[in-house]
């Protein structure tokens, strides 16, 4: 008997659970709203993601930090290679003071392959296993949500292969879309000089 | 006691059925299209793509529809939504909050909503937008045949409507049935899909396959046969939107996986 009232209970919930998650969103971006997020900010998104050390963080954990953000899978042979020289070469002319303001983080568009361990190992691969590196990965759903505001449109070929915009993006400290260089092994001066602005805005 | 024992064993009965009879009535209401593999036009990747039987509605949400959703989700009406998943013409076209105005009707498609926008609408009716690939596969159907595209008459049809105006203020139901069902795929608004931003256009992303030349130049003289001419039009467009994007003539319905009833 209680268990159908339970189950009867369950399925209420179910039908009316849009409904529910819509109020809790509601609360959720009147709570952000007082926080001081800002409209255009990233961190309205309230998808979790977890890092190469299995951890679970949501994107507004990275409030307060200058983010650069790219997207890539660690399977990948062509772009991603030099899509990780190109962080790595932004990330070695940061002037010195300002680097423990950024954050350089990799996003995976293959969330189902890579894994926090295949992270984990494409980040020591890399050398890229520390401060200011984070790799982070979500479900599908998420990752397509992400890769919808930073406008990175891809598309998986073969089980194997994906092919995408290669974009880095800057983030300022409110999680706001600032800056974006397109292309691979382009010259990332503007990049660069964008960082440094958006670190010198309090 | 057992009074209200019983009383609770029909209540709990009477939610049971009547979420069945909701169920069933959804699943009435969509059109079931059988799953199938078709080559949809990629420029040189052309591929076989496998699609798995599917729901459609068989109608584009309405502006009815979607004033509905907006009343039960007040943060995203035209006021509340946030600037990242809505550029500043979201409803545009609706005279309020909540109402449509003189201008604009009930029964018409919803346009000038965000990716975003739809994607909620559809999460909150226990379905989803549909992949692009679905989309795409129903809508190579005309009124009797479920791959209509080597009929040069299909073709034309399409591209004259490209060519006709507005036609985004008619009512939905306004344009052919199709084989599964469904209207409206061609002839009234275009159409979110899912993983719309799965097209790759940017000379960028062609570096990946070593093919330096933008999809443009090389892809169209490739493309395999004129008849996907249509077909092109609608990728390109596809490939030059964003999620935040609300656009006077793009609407968009839902879909379910057909085992999920």
């Amino acid at each position: 008997m209680k268990k159908i009232i339970y189950f009867a209970l369950g399925i209420m919930f179910l039908v009316s659970s849009c409904k529910q998650s819509a109020d809790r969103a509601t609360e959720e971006i009147a709570q952000k709203s007082s926080e001081g997020i800002s409209e255009m900010s990233v961190y309205n998104l309230p998808s979790t993601w977890t890092n190469q050390n299995n951890e679970d963080i949501q994107l507004k954990d990275l409030k307060g930090d200058v983010l650069v953000m790219v997207m890539i899978y660690t399977s990948c042979k062509a772009a991603c290679p030099r899509l990780v020289a190109d962080m790595r070469n932004i990330e070695e002319k940061l002037p010195n003071d300002i680097k423990d303001e950024v954050k350089m983080i990799f996003v995976s568009i293959d969330p189902e392959t890579d894994t926090p361990e295949r992270l984990k190992a494409f980040a020591k691969e890399n050398f890229m296993d520390e401060d200011p590196y984070i790799f982070l990965r979500s479900s599908i759903e998420n990752t397509r949500e992400f890769a919808a505001v930073l406008a990175v449109n891809y598309k998986q070929i073969t089980p194997m292969d994906f092919s995408h915009s290669n974009i880095i993006s800057v983030f300022n400290r409110q999680g706001e879309l600032v800056f974006q260089q397109e292309g691979l092994g382009v010259n990332s001066d503007n990049t660069i000089k964008s960082i440094k602005e958006t670190v010198s805005k309090k | 006691m057992l009074n209200s024992k019983l009383k609770t064993i029909v209540l709990t009965v009477i939610c049971f059925l009547s979420i069945q009879v909701f169920a069933q009535e959804q699943k009435k209401e969509m059109a079931y299209v059988k799953g199938g593999s078709y080559i949809p036009l990629y420029g040189a990747d052309s591929i076989w793509v496998k699609v798995d039987d599917f729901l459609l509605d068989p109608y584009p949400v309405t502006n009815a529809d979607f004033l509905k959703f907006v009343n039960e989700n007040p943060e995203w009406k035209k006021s509340g939504i946030k600037k990242l998943f809505a550029d500043e013409r979201y409803l545009y076209n609706w005279e309020d909050d909540y109402s449509l105005g003189e201008n604009t009707s009930e029964r018409s498609p919803v346009t000038n909503v965000s990716w975003f926008a739809a994607k909620r609408f559809c999460e909150c009716q226990g379905k989803r937008l549909p992949t692009l690939d679905e989309w795409e596969y129903a809508a190579m159907a005309d009124e009797d045949t479920p791959d209509a595209r080597v009929k040069e008459s299909y073709n034309q049809k399409i591209l004259s409507w490209y060519e006709t105006p507005k036609t985004f203020e008619n009512n939905i139901g306004s344009t052919f049935k199709n084989y599964w069902g469904v209207y409206d795929l061609h002839g009234l608004v275009w159409e979110w899909t899912l993983d719309f931003n799965t097209v790759l256009f940017s000379g960028e992303s062609r570096n990946d396959t070593g093919d330096r030349d933008l999809f443009c130049g090389s892809s169209t003289i490739g493309a395999t046969d004129l008849m996907n001419y249509a077909a092109f039009m609608r990728y390109a467009f596809r490939g030059s939107i964003k999620a935040r994007y609300s656009i006077k003539n793009l609407g968009f319905r839902c879909a379910r996986d057909s085992e999920n009833l």
